[in-house]
Protein backbone atom coordinates (compact mmCIF):
# COMPACT_ATOMS: atom_id res chain seq x y z
CA UNK A 1 0.00 0.00 0.00
CA UNK A 2 1.54 3.52 -0.86
CA UNK A 3 1.49 6.13 1.69
CA UNK A 4 -1.03 8.15 -0.32
CA UNK A 5 -3.53 5.29 -0.32
CA UNK A 6 -2.48 4.92 3.29
CA UNK A 7 -3.25 8.43 4.43
CA UNK A 8 -6.55 8.15 2.37
CA UNK A 9 -7.33 4.97 4.94
CA UNK A 10 -6.76 7.35 8.18
CA UNK A 11 -8.80 9.81 7.18
CA UNK A 12 -12.21 8.88 7.21
CA UNK A 13 -15.40 10.75 6.84
CA UNK A 14 -16.80 12.57 9.55
CA UNK A 15 -18.20 10.95 12.82
CA UNK A 16 -21.44 10.37 13.50
CA UNK A 17 -23.80 9.85 16.57
CA UNK A 18 -24.40 6.54 16.41
CA UNK A 19 -27.98 7.25 18.01
CA UNK A 20 -28.82 8.02 14.75
CA UNK A 21 -28.45 4.33 13.90
CA UNK A 22 -29.16 2.74 17.13
CA UNK A 23 -32.64 1.79 18.06
CA UNK A 24 -31.93 -0.77 20.41
CA UNK A 25 -32.93 -0.96 24.33
CA UNK A 26 -32.47 -4.52 25.05
CA UNK A 27 -31.23 -7.10 22.52
CA UNK A 28 -34.02 -9.63 22.25
CA UNK A 29 -33.01 -11.08 18.61
CA UNK A 30 -31.26 -9.81 15.33
CA UNK A 31 -34.77 -9.80 13.44
CA UNK A 32 -35.79 -6.45 14.44
CA UNK A 33 -31.69 -5.00 13.30
CA UNK A 34 -31.45 -2.70 10.58
CA UNK A 35 -28.64 -3.47 8.31
CA UNK A 36 -27.29 -0.24 9.06
CA UNK A 37 -27.13 -1.55 12.68
CA UNK A 38 -25.38 -4.52 12.01
CA UNK A 39 -23.21 -2.21 9.96
CA UNK A 40 -22.49 -0.39 12.95
CA UNK A 41 -22.22 -3.30 15.18
CA UNK A 42 -19.61 -4.68 12.88
CA UNK A 43 -17.62 -1.62 12.56
CA UNK A 44 -17.18 -1.17 16.51
CA UNK A 45 -16.70 -5.05 16.88
CA UNK A 46 -13.22 -3.66 14.52
CA UNK A 47 -12.01 -1.83 17.15
CA UNK A 48 -12.93 -3.41 19.86
CA UNK A 49 -10.89 -6.85 17.86
CA UNK A 50 -7.92 -4.23 18.13
CA UNK A 51 -7.97 -4.05 21.38
CA UNK A 52 -8.15 -7.64 22.44
CA UNK A 53 -4.92 -7.99 19.79
CA UNK A 54 -3.02 -5.60 22.49
CA UNK A 55 -0.51 -6.53 25.17
CA UNK A 56 -3.26 -4.74 27.99
CA UNK A 57 -6.60 -5.77 26.45
CA UNK A 58 -8.63 -4.17 28.70
CA UNK A 59 -10.09 -0.18 28.11
CA UNK A 60 -12.00 1.34 30.68
CA UNK A 61 -14.94 2.55 28.84
CA UNK A 62 -17.30 0.91 31.12
CA UNK A 63 -15.90 0.96 35.01
CA UNK A 64 -18.53 0.82 37.25
CA UNK A 65 -21.29 -0.30 35.11
CA UNK A 66 -22.63 -4.30 36.47
CA UNK A 67 -23.61 -7.09 33.81
CA UNK A 68 -24.79 -10.29 35.25
CA UNK A 69 -25.01 -13.23 33.20
CA UNK A 70 -27.98 -15.47 33.96
CA UNK A 71 -27.82 -18.72 32.51
CA UNK A 72 -30.57 -21.51 32.76
CA UNK A 73 -28.70 -23.65 30.37
CA UNK A 74 -25.35 -24.61 30.34
CA UNK A 75 -22.79 -23.13 28.27
CA UNK A 76 -19.14 -23.07 27.74
CA UNK A 77 -18.46 -20.40 25.40
CA UNK A 78 -20.91 -18.10 25.31
CA UNK A 79 -21.09 -17.59 29.05
CA UNK A 80 -17.07 -16.90 29.03
CA UNK A 81 -17.30 -14.83 26.00
CA UNK A 82 -19.96 -12.24 27.68
CA UNK A 83 -17.65 -12.87 30.63
CA UNK A 84 -14.64 -11.54 28.68
CA UNK A 85 -16.41 -8.94 26.88
CA UNK A 86 -17.46 -7.11 29.86
CA UNK A 87 -14.24 -7.86 31.51
CA UNK A 88 -12.24 -6.03 28.46
CA UNK A 89 -14.33 -3.07 28.83
CA UNK A 90 -13.50 -2.89 32.87
CA UNK A 91 -17.30 -3.84 33.50
CA UNK A 92 -18.13 -5.58 36.79
CA UNK A 93 -19.27 -9.35 36.36
CA UNK A 94 -21.70 -11.35 38.32
CA UNK A 95 -22.08 -14.90 36.76
CA UNK A 96 -25.30 -16.74 38.39
CA UNK A 97 -26.30 -20.23 37.22
CA UNK A 98 -29.69 -21.87 37.66
CA UNK A 99 -27.97 -24.44 39.70
CA UNK A 100 -26.05 -21.42 41.95
CA UNK A 101 -29.11 -19.75 42.58
CA UNK A 102 -32.41 -19.63 44.34
CA UNK A 103 -34.15 -20.81 40.85
CA UNK A 104 -33.22 -24.19 42.58
CA UNK A 105 -35.56 -22.94 45.65
CA UNK A 106 -38.18 -22.21 43.10
CA UNK A 107 -37.82 -18.37 42.18
CA UNK A 108 -39.69 -17.23 39.00
CA UNK A 109 -37.88 -15.75 36.43
CA UNK A 110 -39.53 -12.20 37.23
CA UNK A 111 -38.83 -12.45 40.71
CA UNK A 112 -35.10 -13.02 40.01
CA UNK A 113 -34.93 -10.61 37.36
CA UNK A 114 -36.30 -8.05 40.10
CA UNK A 115 -34.25 -9.25 42.92
CA UNK A 116 -30.72 -8.51 39.65
CA UNK A 117 -32.49 -5.14 39.03
CA UNK A 118 -32.72 -3.97 42.93
CA UNK A 119 -28.80 -5.10 43.16
CA UNK A 120 -28.07 -2.74 40.89
CA UNK A 121 -27.69 -5.04 37.44
CA UNK A 122 -27.62 -2.87 34.59
CA UNK A 123 -27.43 -5.64 32.09
CA UNK A 124 -28.47 -8.94 32.48
CA UNK A 125 -27.33 -11.30 29.90
CA UNK A 126 -29.48 -14.33 29.94
CA UNK A 127 -30.19 -17.72 28.78
CA UNK A 128 -33.14 -19.60 29.23
CA UNK A 129 -34.95 -23.14 27.84
CA UNK A 130 -37.98 -21.89 27.08
CA UNK A 131 -38.85 -19.37 24.10
CA UNK A 132 -39.41 -15.42 24.51
CA UNK A 133 -38.09 -15.97 28.43
CA UNK A 134 -36.23 -12.40 27.72
CA UNK A 135 -39.08 -10.82 26.39
CA UNK A 136 -40.99 -11.30 29.79
CA UNK A 137 -37.60 -10.23 30.94
CA UNK A 138 -37.84 -7.15 29.69
CA UNK A 139 -41.46 -6.43 30.33
CA UNK A 140 -40.69 -6.42 34.03
CA UNK A 141 -37.79 -4.89 34.00
CA UNK A 142 -35.64 -1.72 34.25
CA UNK A 143 -32.18 -3.74 33.51
CA UNK A 144 -30.90 -3.87 29.82
CA UNK A 145 -31.75 -7.52 28.91
CA UNK A 146 -29.12 -9.54 26.22
CA UNK A 147 -30.63 -12.80 24.93
CA UNK A 148 -27.76 -15.10 25.09
CA UNK A 149 -29.94 -17.55 24.16
CA UNK A 150 -33.67 -18.80 24.08
CA UNK A 151 -35.01 -22.46 23.78
CA UNK A 152 -35.53 -22.57 20.12
CA UNK A 153 -35.72 -19.22 19.08
CA UNK A 154 -32.89 -16.78 19.15
CA UNK A 155 -29.60 -16.40 19.17
CA UNK A 156 -28.84 -13.43 18.47
CA UNK A 157 -24.73 -12.85 19.97
CA UNK A 158 -24.40 -16.25 17.84
CA UNK A 159 -25.72 -14.75 14.73
CA UNK A 160 -24.25 -11.28 14.68
CA UNK A 161 -20.42 -13.47 15.36
CA UNK A 162 -20.89 -15.93 12.69
CA UNK A 163 -21.91 -13.38 10.01
CA UNK A 164 -19.05 -11.15 11.08
CA UNK A 165 -16.54 -14.01 10.59
CA UNK A 166 -18.52 -14.62 7.19
CA UNK A 167 -17.89 -10.57 6.94
CA UNK A 168 -13.94 -10.73 7.91
CA UNK A 169 -13.40 -13.49 6.01
CA UNK A 170 -14.84 -12.72 2.56
CA UNK A 171 -15.34 -9.19 2.56
CA UNK A 172 -19.05 -9.25 2.05
CA UNK A 173 -22.02 -10.56 3.10
CA UNK A 174 -24.22 -9.33 0.16
CA UNK A 175 -24.52 -12.13 -2.52
CA UNK A 176 -23.15 -15.14 -0.79
CA UNK A 177 -24.78 -18.53 -0.61
CA UNK A 178 -24.67 -19.60 2.77
CA UNK A 179 -26.41 -23.05 3.51
CA UNK A 180 -27.34 -24.01 6.80
CA UNK A 181 -27.06 -28.14 7.47
CA UNK A 182 -28.52 -30.10 10.62
CA UNK A 183 -31.14 -29.93 12.96
CA UNK A 184 -33.00 -26.53 12.10
CA UNK A 185 -36.03 -27.44 14.08
CA UNK A 186 -34.44 -27.00 17.07
CA UNK A 187 -31.78 -24.68 16.32
CA UNK A 188 -31.89 -20.76 17.38
CA UNK A 189 -28.40 -20.18 16.24
CA UNK A 190 -30.76 -21.21 12.56
CA UNK A 191 -33.19 -18.89 13.30
CA UNK A 192 -31.02 -16.05 14.15
CA UNK A 193 -28.75 -16.51 11.04
CA UNK A 194 -31.50 -16.93 8.56
CA UNK A 195 -33.07 -13.58 10.16
CA UNK A 196 -29.71 -11.16 10.03
CA UNK A 197 -28.40 -13.00 6.84
CA UNK A 198 -31.60 -12.24 4.79
CA UNK A 199 -31.12 -8.18 5.93
CA UNK A 200 -27.23 -8.16 4.80
CA UNK A 201 -28.31 -9.85 1.34
CA UNK A 202 -27.10 -13.24 1.65
CA UNK A 203 -28.81 -15.95 -0.08
CA UNK A 204 -29.64 -18.58 2.68
CA UNK A 205 -30.27 -22.45 1.76
CA UNK A 206 -31.24 -24.89 4.38
CA UNK A 207 -30.53 -28.65 4.27
CA UNK A 208 -31.61 -31.74 6.57
CA UNK A 209 -34.25 -34.17 7.06
CA UNK A 210 -37.64 -33.54 6.90
CA UNK A 211 -38.19 -34.58 10.65
CA UNK A 212 -35.67 -32.05 11.55
CA UNK A 213 -36.44 -29.68 8.64
CA UNK A 214 -40.13 -29.08 8.17
CA UNK A 215 -41.19 -27.66 4.42
CA UNK A 216 -42.97 -25.56 6.03
CA UNK A 217 -39.67 -23.42 6.71
CA UNK A 218 -40.19 -22.33 3.13
CA UNK A 219 -43.38 -20.39 3.72
CA UNK A 220 -42.05 -18.31 7.43
CA UNK A 221 -38.23 -17.52 6.26
CA UNK A 222 -36.55 -16.13 3.28
CA UNK A 223 -35.13 -19.40 2.75
CA UNK A 224 -35.05 -22.21 0.21
CA UNK A 225 -35.12 -26.04 1.05
CA UNK A 226 -32.36 -28.89 -0.68
CA UNK A 227 -32.70 -31.84 0.64
CA UNK A 228 -29.65 -33.37 -1.33
CA UNK A 229 -26.65 -32.23 0.21
CA UNK A 230 -24.58 -32.17 -2.80
CA UNK A 231 -26.79 -30.12 -4.29
CA UNK A 232 -27.08 -27.89 -1.47
CA UNK A 233 -23.60 -27.34 -1.07
CA UNK A 234 -22.84 -26.85 -4.65
CA UNK A 235 -21.27 -23.54 -4.91
CA UNK A 236 -21.74 -22.28 -1.60
CA UNK A 237 -19.27 -19.77 0.08
CA UNK A 238 -20.46 -20.81 3.51
CA UNK A 239 -21.28 -23.95 4.95
CA UNK A 240 -22.66 -23.91 8.63
CA UNK A 241 -23.32 -26.91 10.41
CA UNK A 242 -25.40 -27.43 13.40
CA UNK A 243 -24.97 -29.15 16.31
CA UNK A 244 -27.16 -32.98 16.54
CA UNK A 245 -28.60 -33.44 19.94
CA UNK A 246 -28.09 -36.89 20.44
CA UNK A 247 -31.40 -36.80 22.49
CA UNK A 248 -33.47 -36.02 18.96
CA UNK A 249 -32.70 -39.92 17.43
CA UNK A 250 -34.75 -40.99 20.95
CA UNK A 251 -37.52 -39.14 20.44
CA UNK A 252 -37.89 -41.10 16.94
CA UNK A 253 -37.14 -37.76 14.71
CA UNK A 254 -33.90 -40.07 13.49
CA UNK A 255 -33.97 -43.73 12.33
CA UNK A 256 -29.90 -43.88 13.19
CA UNK A 257 -26.80 -41.49 14.07
CA UNK A 258 -25.47 -43.81 11.25
CA UNK A 259 -27.92 -43.00 8.14
CA UNK A 260 -27.49 -39.34 9.36
CA UNK A 261 -24.38 -38.71 9.05
CA UNK A 262 -24.26 -40.89 5.88
CA UNK A 263 -26.66 -38.58 3.95
CA UNK A 264 -26.04 -35.22 5.64
CA UNK A 265 -22.44 -35.11 7.25
CA UNK A 266 -20.09 -32.70 5.75
CA UNK A 267 -17.18 -34.23 4.71
CA UNK A 268 -14.05 -33.60 2.40
CA UNK A 269 -16.00 -34.64 -0.62
CA UNK A 270 -18.88 -32.86 -0.09
CA UNK A 271 -16.66 -29.82 0.85
CA UNK A 272 -14.95 -29.96 -2.22
CA UNK A 273 -18.65 -29.18 -4.06
CA UNK A 274 -18.65 -25.93 -1.87
CA UNK A 275 -16.52 -22.60 -3.86
CA UNK A 276 -12.79 -22.94 -2.97
CA UNK A 277 -12.39 -20.34 -0.33
CA UNK A 278 -15.43 -21.05 1.38
CA UNK A 279 -15.96 -21.29 5.15
CA UNK A 280 -16.86 -23.66 7.07
CA UNK A 281 -18.95 -22.59 10.51
CA UNK A 282 -19.55 -24.45 13.31
CA UNK A 283 -21.79 -22.91 16.40
CA UNK A 284 -20.19 -25.43 18.83
CA UNK A 285 -19.86 -27.32 20.53
CA UNK A 286 -19.38 -30.06 17.94
CA UNK A 287 -19.80 -33.65 18.19
CA UNK A 288 -17.17 -34.71 15.98
CA UNK A 289 -17.21 -37.72 13.63
CA UNK A 290 -21.26 -36.27 13.48
CA UNK A 291 -22.25 -32.93 11.97
CA UNK A 292 -18.62 -33.09 10.47
CA UNK A 293 -16.14 -35.37 9.42
CA UNK A 294 -13.25 -35.28 12.23
CA UNK A 295 -10.51 -34.79 9.16
CA UNK A 296 -12.17 -31.23 8.24
CA UNK A 297 -13.13 -29.59 11.83
CA UNK A 298 -9.97 -28.67 12.27
CA UNK A 299 -8.86 -28.44 8.46
CA UNK A 300 -7.71 -25.24 6.98
CA UNK A 301 -11.43 -24.59 5.84
CA UNK A 302 -12.72 -24.80 9.19
CA UNK A 303 -13.32 -20.87 11.05
CA UNK A 304 -14.68 -22.34 13.92
CA UNK A 305 -11.61 -21.20 16.17
CA UNK A 306 -12.34 -17.23 14.82
CA UNK A 307 -15.74 -17.70 15.38
CA UNK A 308 -15.46 -18.15 18.91
CA UNK A 309 -12.41 -15.37 19.11
CA UNK A 310 -15.00 -13.01 17.14
CA UNK A 311 -17.57 -14.06 20.18
CA UNK A 312 -15.95 -11.76 22.52
CA UNK A 313 -15.34 -8.44 19.79
CA UNK A 314 -18.99 -8.87 18.78
CA UNK A 315 -20.66 -8.96 22.57
CA UNK A 316 -17.84 -6.65 23.38
CA UNK A 317 -19.58 -4.02 20.66
CA UNK A 318 -23.11 -5.15 21.55
CA UNK A 319 -22.19 -4.03 25.23
CA UNK A 320 -20.64 -0.59 24.37
CA UNK A 321 -23.56 0.40 22.13
CA UNK A 322 -26.11 -1.14 24.40
CA UNK A 323 -24.51 1.12 27.37
CA UNK A 324 -24.75 4.20 25.49
CA UNK A 325 -27.88 4.49 24.45
CA UNK A 326 -29.44 7.34 26.40
CA UNK A 327 -33.32 6.54 27.23
CA UNK A 328 -35.74 7.23 29.60
CA UNK A 329 -36.46 4.72 32.21
CA UNK A 330 -40.07 4.27 31.23
CA UNK A 331 -39.82 3.31 28.02
CA UNK A 332 -37.42 0.84 29.00
CA UNK A 333 -39.76 -0.50 30.76
CA UNK A 334 -42.12 -0.92 28.57
CA UNK A 335 -39.37 -3.47 26.68
CA UNK A 336 -39.64 -1.32 23.55
CA UNK A 337 -37.38 0.72 21.79
CA UNK A 338 -36.60 4.92 22.33
CA UNK A 339 -38.20 7.32 20.84
CA UNK B 1 -25.80 34.10 12.71
CA UNK B 2 -22.80 33.69 10.04
CA UNK B 3 -19.39 32.11 10.91
CA UNK B 4 -16.30 34.36 12.34
CA UNK B 5 -13.19 33.28 10.18
CA UNK B 6 -10.14 33.78 12.42
CA UNK B 7 -8.05 31.57 10.01
CA UNK B 8 -7.79 31.40 6.69
CA UNK B 9 -6.49 29.06 4.23
CA UNK B 10 -2.88 30.77 3.75
CA UNK B 11 -2.66 31.59 8.13
CA UNK B 12 -3.45 27.95 8.63
CA UNK B 13 -0.37 26.72 6.31
CA UNK B 14 1.76 29.13 8.07
CA UNK B 15 0.60 28.09 11.12
CA UNK B 16 1.09 24.63 10.89
CA UNK B 17 4.37 25.04 8.68
CA UNK B 18 5.57 27.07 11.91
CA UNK B 19 4.68 24.16 14.25
CA UNK B 20 6.46 21.35 12.27
CA UNK B 21 9.82 23.96 12.05
CA UNK B 22 9.62 23.89 16.10
CA UNK B 23 8.55 20.23 16.68
CA UNK B 24 11.93 19.20 14.49
CA UNK B 25 13.82 21.87 16.53
CA UNK B 26 12.70 21.14 20.54
CA UNK B 27 12.98 17.72 19.26
CA UNK B 28 17.15 18.42 17.61
CA UNK B 29 15.47 15.98 14.46
CA UNK B 30 12.77 13.83 14.03
CA UNK B 31 14.81 10.24 15.22
CA UNK B 32 12.36 8.63 17.32
CA UNK B 33 9.42 10.47 16.69
CA UNK B 34 5.82 9.75 16.19
CA UNK B 35 2.75 11.35 15.40
CA UNK B 36 -0.54 10.67 16.69
CA UNK B 37 -3.47 12.15 14.99
CA UNK B 38 -7.04 12.43 16.95
CA UNK B 39 -9.99 11.21 15.39
CA UNK B 40 -11.03 12.65 12.96
CA UNK B 41 -9.60 16.38 12.47
CA UNK B 42 -6.16 15.51 14.29
CA UNK B 43 -5.37 12.89 11.65
CA UNK B 44 -4.97 14.98 8.41
CA UNK B 45 -3.52 17.64 10.69
CA UNK B 46 -0.74 15.15 11.44
CA UNK B 47 -0.16 14.12 8.22
CA UNK B 48 0.30 17.54 7.11
CA UNK B 49 2.99 18.11 9.49
CA UNK B 50 4.52 15.20 8.80
CA UNK B 51 4.81 15.80 5.15
CA UNK B 52 6.00 19.25 5.92
CA UNK B 53 8.74 17.85 7.94
CA UNK B 54 9.31 15.61 5.20
CA UNK B 55 9.58 18.56 2.35
CA UNK B 56 12.22 19.84 5.25
CA UNK B 57 14.29 17.40 6.35
CA UNK B 58 13.87 14.63 4.13
CA UNK B 59 12.91 12.12 6.94
CA UNK B 60 8.90 10.74 7.09
CA UNK B 61 7.80 10.20 10.68
CA UNK B 62 5.26 7.54 11.26
CA UNK B 63 1.80 9.20 11.32
CA UNK B 64 -0.64 6.88 13.51
CA UNK B 65 -4.46 7.95 14.49
CA UNK B 66 -6.38 7.29 17.62
CA UNK B 67 -9.87 7.28 18.71
CA UNK B 68 -10.54 7.97 22.81
CA UNK B 69 -13.91 6.92 22.44
CA UNK B 70 -13.85 3.79 24.51
CA UNK B 71 -11.47 6.04 27.28
CA UNK B 72 -13.73 9.01 27.43
CA UNK B 73 -15.12 9.95 30.86
CA UNK B 74 -18.68 10.95 30.25
CA UNK B 75 -19.76 7.86 28.87
CA UNK B 76 -23.38 7.94 30.86
CA UNK B 77 -23.96 11.26 29.57
CA UNK B 78 -24.95 9.93 26.08
CA UNK B 79 -24.07 11.07 22.82
CA UNK B 80 -20.59 8.47 21.89
CA UNK B 81 -19.53 9.07 18.40
CA UNK B 82 -18.65 5.61 16.36
CA UNK B 83 -15.61 3.77 17.56
CA UNK B 84 -12.90 4.11 14.80
CA UNK B 85 -10.42 1.76 14.49
CA UNK B 86 -6.89 3.06 16.54
CA UNK B 87 -3.98 2.35 14.09
CA UNK B 88 -0.76 3.01 15.34
CA UNK B 89 1.97 2.19 12.60
CA UNK B 90 4.95 1.23 15.39
CA UNK B 91 5.27 0.31 19.05
CA UNK B 92 4.74 3.26 21.09
CA UNK B 93 7.90 2.34 23.61
CA UNK B 94 10.28 4.61 23.96
CA UNK B 95 9.23 6.86 21.19
CA UNK B 96 8.49 10.42 21.10
CA UNK B 97 5.10 11.12 20.58
CA UNK B 98 3.50 14.22 19.27
CA UNK B 99 -0.19 14.31 20.27
CA UNK B 100 -2.41 16.11 17.48
CA UNK B 101 -5.42 17.68 17.70
CA UNK B 102 -7.32 20.59 16.25
CA UNK B 103 -8.70 22.02 19.00
CA UNK B 104 -7.55 22.13 22.49
CA UNK B 105 -10.52 23.26 24.78
CA UNK B 106 -10.83 21.08 28.28
CA UNK B 107 -8.16 18.74 28.07
CA UNK B 108 -10.52 15.79 28.57
CA UNK B 109 -9.55 14.51 25.11
CA UNK B 110 -6.13 14.53 25.81
CA UNK B 111 -6.52 13.31 29.31
CA UNK B 112 -8.11 10.12 27.31
CA UNK B 113 -5.45 10.15 24.68
CA UNK B 114 -2.72 10.09 27.01
CA UNK B 115 -4.47 7.03 28.86
CA UNK B 116 -5.07 5.33 25.51
CA UNK B 117 -1.12 5.61 24.59
CA UNK B 118 0.06 4.24 27.61
CA UNK B 119 -1.96 1.35 27.64
CA UNK B 120 -0.32 0.60 24.51
CA UNK B 121 3.00 0.46 25.93
CA UNK B 122 5.53 3.06 27.67
CA UNK B 123 6.75 6.44 25.67
CA UNK B 124 9.75 7.86 26.51
CA UNK B 125 7.97 11.30 26.23
CA UNK B 126 4.21 13.06 25.11
CA UNK B 127 4.34 16.38 23.55
CA UNK B 128 1.09 17.86 22.43
CA UNK B 129 0.35 20.25 19.20
CA UNK B 130 -2.80 21.78 18.67
CA UNK B 131 -3.71 24.48 15.41
CA UNK B 132 -6.49 26.23 17.91
CA UNK B 133 -5.94 27.12 21.45
CA UNK B 134 -9.27 27.94 23.10
CA UNK B 135 -9.19 28.38 26.79
CA UNK B 136 -11.93 26.68 30.13
CA UNK B 137 -9.34 24.30 30.76
CA UNK B 138 -10.65 21.83 32.90
CA UNK B 139 -7.19 19.70 33.83
CA UNK B 140 -3.82 20.48 34.11
CA UNK B 141 -2.99 19.87 30.39
CA UNK B 142 -0.86 22.59 27.72
CA UNK B 143 0.18 22.14 25.13
CA UNK B 144 3.94 22.22 23.76
CA UNK B 145 3.14 23.47 20.09
CA UNK B 146 0.05 25.93 19.50
CA UNK B 147 -1.30 27.40 15.89
CA UNK B 148 -3.30 30.14 17.57
CA UNK B 149 -4.46 31.09 21.02
CA UNK B 150 -8.23 31.82 20.47
CA UNK B 151 -9.77 33.52 23.37
CA UNK B 152 -13.39 32.08 23.19
CA UNK B 153 -16.74 32.09 25.29
CA UNK B 154 -18.54 28.77 26.50
CA UNK B 155 -21.48 29.40 24.44
CA UNK B 156 -19.14 29.62 20.88
CA UNK B 157 -17.38 26.60 19.18
CA UNK B 158 -14.65 26.58 17.16
CA UNK B 159 -14.73 24.89 13.64
CA UNK B 160 -11.70 23.81 12.36
CA UNK B 161 -12.37 22.91 8.27
CA UNK B 162 -10.10 20.90 6.57
CA UNK B 163 -9.40 20.37 3.09
CA UNK B 164 -9.53 16.37 3.40
CA UNK B 165 -12.54 16.28 4.96
CA UNK B 166 -14.34 19.66 4.91
CA UNK B 167 -13.47 20.92 0.90
CA UNK B 168 -11.52 23.66 2.46
CA UNK B 169 -9.01 25.28 4.73
CA UNK B 170 -10.26 27.41 7.43
CA UNK B 171 -10.63 27.96 11.31
CA UNK B 172 -13.86 30.04 12.16
CA UNK B 173 -16.34 31.00 15.24
CA UNK B 174 -19.43 29.86 15.26
CA UNK B 175 -22.69 29.88 17.75
CA UNK B 176 -22.83 25.99 19.08
CA UNK B 177 -25.43 24.49 18.26
CA UNK B 178 -26.79 21.79 20.27
CA UNK B 179 -26.22 18.59 18.59
CA UNK B 180 -22.28 19.87 18.02
CA UNK B 181 -20.15 17.55 18.69
CA UNK B 182 -18.43 17.09 21.84
CA UNK B 183 -14.97 15.82 23.41
CA UNK B 184 -14.21 14.81 27.12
Amino acid sequence: MSIMEQDKKLVEPLATTHQKIWQHCHVLDVDDFSRDEIELVFETADAMKSILSREIKKVPTLRGRSVVTLFYEPSTRTRASFELAAKSLSADVVNLSSSTSSVEKGESLVDTIHTLEALGAEVIVMRHSQSGAPYLAAQNSRSIIVNAGDGWHAHPTQALLDIYTMREKLGRIAGLKVVIVGDILHSRVARSNIWALSTMGAQIVLCGPPTLLPQAFEKVYPVTIERNIERAIEGANVVMALRLQKERQEKGLLPQIREYIALYQIDQRRLALAKPNALLMHPGPVNEGIEISQEITRGSRSVIDAQVTNGVAVRMALLYLILGVPMHRDELAEGGRPQ
Amino acid sequence: MPDKVILHAEDLRRALTRIAHEIVERNRGTEGLLFVGLHSRGVPIAQRLAQTIKEVEGAQIPVGALDISLYRDDISKGAKPVVRRTDIPTDVTDKNIVLIDDVLFTGRSIRAAMDAIMDMGRPRSIQLAVLIDRGHRELPIRPDYVGRNLPTGRSEAVAVRLKEMDGRDEVAIVKKEPAMETRP
